[in-house]
Parts: structure tokens; sequence; C-alpha cells
């Protein structure tokens, strides 16, 4: 009889397999069950996001953004859109901020939902699927009353959002979050202390703090192995600097420990919407108060010789015809016509709105931004999701734009994580990565 | 004031990169956050491309970053780069994806491997005189490379260029 012991074994694991989220290639190298050697072969989903953005407006990359991370798209919105703030030196009212805050932190939700359920079912846990599902359901139809799609929801732009929350959203995302939290519960009931689910996901796909900070995991990644580090705590942007939240961390690094994070971090962000949602400010509380002054003021002061301050002031231009009495949303914009795009209602009802906005899309003419580079980062899902973004002055889009994928890092880490574990432990270390095709390959 | 998320901007001469990186590593910074590249051609920098390295000096215990610095090394297509993967085991992926989209090459990585992109593919496409509409030839398995043949499977020796 032969020596089998020795001979290793190669398998192709996907690029299409049931739990392979998406499309990604592990090559194993196995001894009977243990894996010896693994390498990822990523790329499979790669649109040339980077590519694309150098060739578009300011604006036009923002639907771009909502194919990196599918799963929670708003994050990427709001990322995008304060990484040119920041490159253009405006800053957006803070209604419009809360705003933000609320889009993402209820995207955050989606996000840790869809990665348990999914990687839950993987482990043979169907229910928990379909109760997370169910109430991830629930959230996209609250974000589909907010930007009018589920999944691609371009809801950013340079200087704002794209509308103020629907009359009815405070009242629909209470009657959500019992069922959010319902289903957490119900979820956690079955797995928590599961003895199969324990044995699948406790001491499985262990890494330590240092390997994780060398290998630049952040995220719910991170957290798991106890660094409490946290983008929205580290370097506070909008307006997460007046909420009140807690950073869960784990302290084994391994499965069970990413799970337990996740599904604390979702009750964090039902409280963060809550709390923004009682803070929210009303009316005119624009961080850059400009006033609205009437068509005729206007042409009065620039008849006096006064033409500095024109720019400053929008027209309200006087009603003949119905639509045009409707008010704009002064407070969920930037009132910069040079850089944000006007309100809805007055492209559709005024001249200078419908000229305002042709200027600001036609190419060549566009939002000018002088040249210069940023870079900002926000948390996204799985950790910091960053653009580094440069301005030429000259065109009216970027220069270049890098996204920073934060489960670019825990892939790379892949090996580290597989190597010496069975072949089953590749599911559930997978599920708990996170990988999200769209961001990884961009 | 330096903004928090950038840190102070440095630069190194790209014969120096892996010195200078390892003397900030000694520092303390330890997570290289992110390494990318800018192709300045239409503006006639020579040499054309900017290497950014992005580090962050991350306290364990209070999950505080306590400072961050970006290193930017000017490169051309000639390797003069060292690897850091030495330093910091993510730049490994990193390096293959600037390798990837600009032909950025690194010294002691001769046959390094594309990351996003696949081994036939012509020419690196993040680079400015790449055209967006180009179209790249169709390719096919080698010939002799079957789907089951044992050499199908082989786990690449050349995976890391060593």
């Amino acid at each position: 009889m032969s020596d089998t012991s020795q001979k290793t074994y190669m398998l192709n694991m996907g690029p299409q397999h049931p739990a392979m989220h998406g499309v990604v290639r592990l090559i194993l190298e196995l001894r009977g069950e243990r894996i010896v050697d693994a390498e990822a072969e990523i790329g499979y989903l790669h649109r040339a996001f980077e590519k694309h953005a150098e060739n578009e407006t300011w604006n036009n990359v923002v639907p771009w953004t909502d194919r990196l991370n599918y799963v929670s798209p708003l994050i990427n919105n709001t990322g995008y859109a304060m990484a040119v703030e920041r490159l253009a030196g405006i800053e957006v009212p803070e209604r419009g901020q809360y705003i933000r805050v609320i889009a993402s932190e209820i995207s955050r939700i989606t996000d840790h939902l869809t990665c348990i359920g999914a990687s839950s079912m993987e482990l043979g846990a169907f229910t928990v699927f379909l109760y997370m599902i169910k109430a991830r359901e629930y959230l996209y139809q609250l974000i589909d009353g907010l930007c009018g799609a589920r999944v691609t929801t371009s809801f950013t732009r340079v200087g704002g959002v794209k509308g103020d929350l629907p009359p009815d959203f405070a009242e629909r995302f209470a009657k959500i979050a019992i069922e959010v939290r319902t289903a957490v519960a119900e979820s956690g009931a079955l797995l928590t202390r599961n003895r199969i689910f324990m044995d699948r996901m406790e001491g499985t796909g262990v890494i330590s703090k240092a390997d994780a900070i060398a290998y630049g995991i952040t995220g719910p990644f991170l957290r798991s192995t106890g660094v409490p580090y946290d983008v929205r705590r580290a370097h506070p942007y909008a307006v997460y600097s007046k909420l009140d939240f807690e950073i869960p961390v784990g302290t084994t690094g391994d499965n069970y420990d990413r799970y337990l994070c996740r599904m604390a971090e979702i009750e964090q962000s039902l409280r963060l919407v809550e709390q923004c949602l009682k803070q929210i400010p009303a009316g005119k509380h624009s961080l850059e108060p400009k006033e609205i002054k009437h068509a005729f003021e206007i042409q009065d002061a620039g008849k006096a010789g006064d033409t500095e301050l024109l720019m400053k002031y929008k027209a309200k231009v006087d009603q003949t015809l119905e639509g045009m009495s409707r008010d704009d949303q002064p407070n969920t914009r930037v009132l910069d016509r040079k850089v944000t795009l006007p309100p809805k209602e007055s492209t559709y009802t005024n001249i200078e709105g419908l000229m305002n906005h042709f200027e600001l899309v036609m190419w060549t003419w566009g939002v000018r931004i002088p040249a210069s580079e940023t870079y900002f980062a926000v948390e996204g899902g799985n950790g910091e999701l960053g653009f580094h973004i440069v301005s030429d002055g000259a065109g009216d889009g970027p220069y270049r734009v890098r996204c920073r994928p934060p489960c670019l890092f825990p892939m790379a880490a892949l090996k580290k994580l597989l190597v010496g574990g069975q072949i089953a432990d590749i599911i559930p270390t997978f599920g708990s990565v996170n990988m999200i095709a769209g961001e990884l390959d961009r | 004031m330096s903004d928090p998320l950038r840190g102070e901007r440095r630069e190194a001469p790209a014969s120096d990169n892996f010195v200078e990186l390892s003397k900030l590593r000694d520092e303390g910074y330890n997570m290289l956050v992110d390494m990318t590249c800018v192709d300045y051609l239409p503006q006639h920098k020579s040499p054309r491309f900017d290497v950014i390295y992005r580090l962050m000096k991350l306290d364990e215990a209070t999950g505080e970053d306590t400072g961050r610095v970006e290193l930017h090394c000017a490169v051309d297509e000639s390797p003069i780069l060292l690897s850091v993967k030495s330093l910091w085991p993510n730049a490994d992926w990193l390096e293959r994806e600037v390798w990837d989209m600009f032909g950025v090459k690194f010294t002691d990585r001769p046959g390094i491997k594309r990351l996003l992109l696949y081994e036939e593919f012509k020419g690196h496409a993040l680079r400015k005189d790449y055209p967006i509409a180009k179209r790249q030839p169709l390719i096919g398995p080698k010939s002799g490379d079957k789907a089951d043949s044992p050499s199908f499977n082989i786990l690449k020796p050349t995976v890391t260029g060593e």
C-alpha cells in the first residue's frame, strides 16, 4: 500500500461556487481534509471603476460608487461625495449631514444582516437567512422611499444629497426598527448558543491583533481581535461626534467573535439612526446661510452696482405657474450653484434652474475644482473605505480616483486564515471575511 | 494644520523607498493603510508616476489613530522601487495591483503577477495613455492545457514572483 498521507491534492473552489459570494477562485492544496496551501485569485468582477471615474464628471461618478459595495451603497455614495467636498473645500449643511449619517447607518445594518444571514445559511441555518433577509427587505423599502431605488441608490451629490427625508420617514423607521430588532433577537436565539454553530465558528479563522494590523485589516474584522479602531470614532466625520455609540470588540479574533461584533453593531446602528432622527435640525440650519432673495431685489442690487453680493444669493423667481410657487429644499444642499445641482423642482419649473442644471452636467462645462489631491475615509460595512482623489484643475471631473476597498485586506490575509485548518472551515471563515466582489475587484 | 486623515506629506527618492519606509515602520507606523499610484503623463512630469504609501500608527489598546503619513515616490517605468512586503505583508497584493494597473516594476519582484486583470492582458489599464475603449485580443486555454490535465490546477509557484 502506498503512503497516501504525504500526497497532496489540488482543489479549485470557484470562481463559480455557492459559497464563493460573487466570483472568486480559491486554489487549495490539501492533505486529506487539511489545507496545506491556499491562494485566492481575484478580479473576476473587475469593471474598471477607477478608469471610468477618470472619464466622468464629478457628480457622474456617484452612480458608479453604488456598484462598489453593493450591499451598503449609501456608505460609498457618502464617502465619495465627502472626499470631493473635502477637495473643493465646501461644507454640507447640518441637515444634509444628518441625512447622510442616517442613510449610512441603515446601509450598515443591511450589510451586516446580509453577511450574517448568508454565512449562517451556508452553515445550514436557512431559517436565520430568511429572518435576516426579511428584515433587510423592510430596510430596502425604507431606502426605496428615500432614494427611489433599493440598491442602486446614487443618493448623494457633491454638496448635499438628492432630496430631503420623506415626510413619514421617522414613523416608518420606528416600525421597521422593531422588525429588525425582532429578527436579530430571533436569529441570535437560534445561533449564539447553538452547539453546531459554535463548533463551526469558535476557534476557526483566527487572526492575532498584530497580524490583523500588519495586514491593514479594519472594520468588524479588526475589532473582533480586540482593537477598537473605528473611523467614526478615530476621525469623526459628518455628525458622528454628536452621537453616542459604542464600539463592540471581540477578544480572540475568530469567526464567532466576528459574528458577535456584527450582531452588536446592528443594534448600535439602530441607536444611531434613532438619535439622528431626534436631533436632526428642522428649518434653516444651513452652515452657509445664504438668503434666498426675490428676483427683483437681486435686479435692484445689480442696478445699484452691488454685483459683489449677487453670487451669494439665490434668486427666488416669482410664481406665475403653480409649480413655481413650491420652495426649494434649502437645507439639503449648499447654495452654491457653481458646484451643486439645483433641486429638481427648480430644474423643471424655471429657466434659471434648467440652465444651471445643464451647465453643470454638460461635458467640459461642469464643476471646476482647483488642482489638489486629498484622501478621505469613512467607516464602511467592512472597514475603512477610503477615497484618494486628485484634481488637475483643468477638467470638469476627477484626474484620478483611488478607492481603498476595505475587504481587499482580509482577502490578502486569507492564506494566513485558512492554512492549517480543515476544508470545512473555509465556509465560515470566508463568510466572515464578507468579501464583496464589487468593491474588491472594482 | 495638516489633515489628520492624510497626515504629513513626505517625499522620498524612489531608490530609497525601502530604507525610508523601514525607518517609518520603526517609528511606529504599524499599518500600511493603502498604496496607490498616479500617472502624470499628460502633465509632462518626469518621472511620470507618483507612487503613494499611506501609513498609520494604530494604538492596539485604545484603537486610536495616533498619526498618519503619506510618502510619495516618483518613478518611471524602469524598476527602481524595492518591494516592502517584508515590512507589511499586505504590500504583496497592493504592489501587484500597482504593477497590474500602471506597469510600475519592483526590482526584487521580477516575476510579479497581475492582481485584478489576467496574465494575457496587454498594457496597463490605468495609464493615461491607455485608451478607455481599447479592445483586448480574445484568449483561450494555452495549447495542450486541458481543464482536467494535471498542470491546469497546479498552484503556481510564480504567484508571488519568487
